[in-house]
């Protein structure tokens, strides 16, 4: 408590790459362990692609797929993707090297409870991975974890040890998430600059802001899930855990332990549905954790490469809140064949289409700032442009599976795949690259190569939509997920042809990740040297050098007189005015 | 003496709430001095509050998870029916005396705050200056420790819900017997990891005193440890409440 705030700039090589107090270096911290993550949840993903075509493949590292082998492809693909690449790189990585500046503070509130939530992440990313090489590998219980499958240590591979660093792995995470969390909310609160009021903010800051709040609120609750379900696992409570499963031949099982009067421990009573109210009741939020900053991205970028003003700055302040507070009062749609009553399905279900109306508000914005537009077609707008096609045409599948009579026939079929990937993963990361996109002059100082940018996203795009569109037709069809082998059964086999045009085209999306990779570094040392301001944006991130120095400001502190999106405002000598610009310059 | 003494001190560095000087609200802090005392004081308030926030997450997540699992039914083969396998377990007599020690220990804590926002208002104007420091120490050793005070009885509270544990492990009640038990340890070993860390943290207050720190530091590390511990204190009377009652 007693560190310096505005602490003087380390000179050592630990306490300046390493043990940093700087949110800049916090925030690529971030993004690289984000970068190293979606290399192995892709490789995950491309072995996936190739067992479903050839089952019989001898993979590289996993030698020939067994089904609960390809369970374990599935469960790490989606943990490492959904925690360590979709709620690390858009909120933890961008969001902590931009918000600060852009709300003109020389750092984050706390730097040592920053930097102890970044250590805290890589840590927990650090145990997921040693599930793989721990006897009996990875868990398999996917990555929603179902009880009795993710409790039960004798119900398959990779559930005994490789289970328990799963749950200790999300433990970490979560409580990373949180110091993160409280850390991002103070800094919004108490850390703007003067001027900088809170309709003043960019839509980056606004969607960093909301994530953090739904973080705060929903990562306690899976920690609280992950303690209960760590003692149903080790000291044989039945806290989710039912009598009477028989589990591989066994009635009640010892999990590896005994109780203190030597006798096996007996499961009795425990309730599978309430791990499934815990998760979920993160596991939605967490959705919306995920997509937020995409949104505050693609905001910004649509406004500054339209020149144009955002349509309707309010309007999407506020959908963005209601989408936050609407994401709390959902989560029993991915619970709609559970049982429940259908009172409250109706229920879940009329609060699911309801958040359609925020989303719609922010769709018709993006298309309204859009419309008359002089458009600067750079890389980042395409991928901006991009996250709103696939927002579109991933959210548009919500409405279908909000009803429950609709979802118990598409539950656990590929449609709910096709769906989750398009709105939550690649719009995601579409946002993603946006915003590596954007900023990169700003954090390395250079520019990234435009023509690699733009064979990247083309490819990257269609790629996209050829893998996970077909998915919608795959889960009509009754082409149900998690299926291992696809060639053994009659009722898929007119399918197969879907499949294999899906997995050549995730070969070729795959691919061209290397063409960004490449951009990536290449740029850094060889990009065309950046100016200042290269995209002629207004926020206060393009006021200081590239990349800022370790208080931002050079000890000046910035006075706000603009709001964020004054672009080609009439009377005005050129088309953009900055933030930090006299109150002057304005012609009304 | 009126010219040694700054009345305007606690307004400058806060004392409880009220006399929290109001900051420029046009923006955040607005004159760009993120480590003037006042802004530090609020941001750690504010970033307590929060704290705390995802806390109370934590324990509504039990508390649901406590009801629901206390009204679950489980199948009956020999009475063919769902009966509940929830028994409720006595709770030992001694989180009476600790719920007291807890208690106290608030108000042990708010004495330490009081004395050390008396003698930020007593102190010479440049108080918080490390060299205006050695008029301080006086004062330091003729103040009832207060602080240690509510160390100790924090520290008591934990050995006391120890003391709890073992009564019950004495009894064959372990954390696998009923859930009812089970819920009983995951409640009061989540809240005594929480007051650890408040112990910590109040050791810490001490270790600032000691050390010599500057005394606006101290009055910050004492003032966020406080919100922290009060709320430990109530969040430890609505466990034992809820186990109480809803048994």
């Amino acid at each position: 408590m007693s560190e310096q705030h505005a602490h003087a700039a380390p000179t050592g090589f630990i306490r300046k790459y390493v043990f940093s107090l700087d949110h800049k270096v916090i925030g690529m911290q971030y993004y690289f362990l984000a970068l190293v993550a979606v290399f192995v949840g892709m490789f995950l993903s491309l072995f996936i692609r190739i067992h479903l075509l050839w089952p019989e493949a001898n993979l590289p590292w996993f030698g020939h797929i067994k089904p609960e082998q390809y369970l374990t492809l599935l469960t790490m693909h989606g943990t490492i993707m959904i925690f360590f690449v979709l709620t690390t790189a858009p909120q933890s990585g961008f969001g902590n090297y931009f918000l600060p500046i852009q709300i003109g503070a020389p750092d984050m509130a706390f730097p040592t409870l920053n930097m102890l939530s970044f250590w805290t992440t890589f840590v927990a990313f650090v145990v997921m991975l040693a599930a793989f090489f721990v006897e009996g590998g990875a868990p398999l219980a996917g990555w929603t974890n179902y009880v009795p499958l993710s409790a039960i240590p004798s119900a398959g591979p990779g559930l005994g040890l490789g289970e328990d660093l799963w749950i200790v792995s999300i433990a970490l995470f979560c409580v990373a998430s949180l110091m993160g969390a409280l850390n991002f909310i103070t800094t919004t609160l108490d850390l703007r600059a003067r001027g900088m009021s809170l309709f003043r903010m960019p839509l980056t800051c606004w969607a960093w802001f909301v994530t953090a709040m739904l973080a705060l609120l929903a990562f306690g609750v899976l920690l609280a899930g992950g303690i209960l379900l760590l003692l149903d696992r080790n000291l044989g409570t039945s806290f989710f855990v039912p009598g009477g499963l028989n589990v591989s031949g066994n009635l009640s099982f010892p999990p590896g332990g005994l109780n203190p009067g030597g006798h096996p421990i007996t499961h009795i009573g425990g309730s599978p549905l309430l791990w499934q109210h815990l998760f979920w009741f993160f596991g939605h939020p967490e959705v919306y954790i995920a997509i937020l900053p995409g949104m505050g991205v693609a905001s910004q970028l649509l406004s500054t490469f339209s020149r144009k003003p955002i349509f309707g700055y309010k309007a999407m302040v506020y959908a963005i809140l209601a989408i936050g507070i609407l994401g709390f009062l959902v989560w029993g749609h991915h619970m709609f064949t559970s049982g429940m009553s259908p009172y409250s399905a109706f229920a879940f279900s009329v609060m699911t289409m309801a958040i359609g109306v925020p989303s719609a508000i922010k769709t018709f914005n993006w298309l309204g700032t859009l419309w008359g537009g002089r458009i600067r077609f750079a890389t980042p707008m395409l991928f901006a442009i991009g996250f709103v096609s696939l927002f579109v045409s991933g959210g548009l599948s919500g409405p279908f599976l909000a009803q429950p009579i609709l979802d118990i026939s598409l539950h656990d079929t590929y449609f709910v795949v096709g769906h989750f990937h398009l709105i939550m993963g690649v719009a995601a990361i579409f946002g993603i690259f946006a915003g590596t996109y954007y900023w990169f002059p700003k954090m390395f100082g250079r520019m990234m190569n435009e023509t690699l940018g733009k064979i990247h996203f083309f490819i990257t795009l269609a790629g996209t939509y050829a893998v996970f569109m077909p998915m919608h037709y795959l889960g009509m069809a009754g082409h149900l997920r998690r299926y291992s082998q696809l060639t053994e059964l009659n009722y898929l086999r007119p399918l197969m042809g879907l499949q294999e045009f899906m997995s050549y085209a995730a070969f070729i999306t795959i691919a061209a990740q290397f063409v960004f990779v490449f951009n990536l570094f290449w740029s850094m040392k060889k990009g065309k040297k950046a100016e200042i301001n290269p995209w002629e944006a207004t926020t206060l991130e393009w006021t200081v050098p590239s990349p800022p120095p370790h208080d931002n400001f050079g000890g000046v502190t910035p006075v706000v007189n603009h709001g964020p999106y004054e672009y080609s405002v009439p009377g005005a000598s050129k088309d953009y005015i900055m933030q930090t610009d006299p109150a002057t310059v304005t012609a009304h | 003496m009126a010219t040694t003494l700054s009345p305007v001190a606690v307004d400058q560095i806060g004392g409880r709430g009220p006399t929290l000087a109001p900051p420029p609200r046009d923006g955040g802090w607005g004159g760009g001095r993120p480590d003037d005392p006042r802004n530090r004081l609020r941001r750690y308030r504010i970033g307590m509050l929060f704290a705390l926030a995802a806390v109370v997450m934590l324990f509504v997540s039990f508390t649901s998870a406590y009801i629901v699992r206390q009204g679950m039914g489980t199948w009956s083969d020999a009475s063919a029916r769902y009966v509940t396998d929830w028994q409720p377990i006595s709770l030992p007599p001694i989180l009476w005396i600790n719920t007291v020690i807890l208690l106290l220990s608030s108000f042990t804590l708010a004495m330490a705050q009081r004395t050390l926002s008396r003698k930020l208002r007593t102190a010479p104007r440049g108080g918080t200056s490390p060299a205006a420091e050695p008029a301080l120490i006086a004062t330091d050793q003729r103040s009832i420790p207060w602080l240690g005070i509510t160390l100790v009885l924090g520290a008591g509270f934990l050995v006391g819900q120890l003391l709890a544990w073992e009564q019950l492990r004495h009894l064959g009640i372990f954390v696998s017997t009923n859930p009812s038990s089970s819920f009983f340890y995951v409640l009061t070993g989540t809240h005594g990891i929480h007051l650890l860390g408040g112990v910590l943290a109040l050791a810490y207050a001490g270790l600032t005193s000691l050390l010599r720190k500057p005394l606006a530091t101290r009055f910050l590390v004492v003032d966020v440890t406080a919100l922290y511990w009060h709320f430990m204190d109530f969040l430890w009377i609505y466990i034992f409440a809820l186990l109480h009652f809803a048994r």
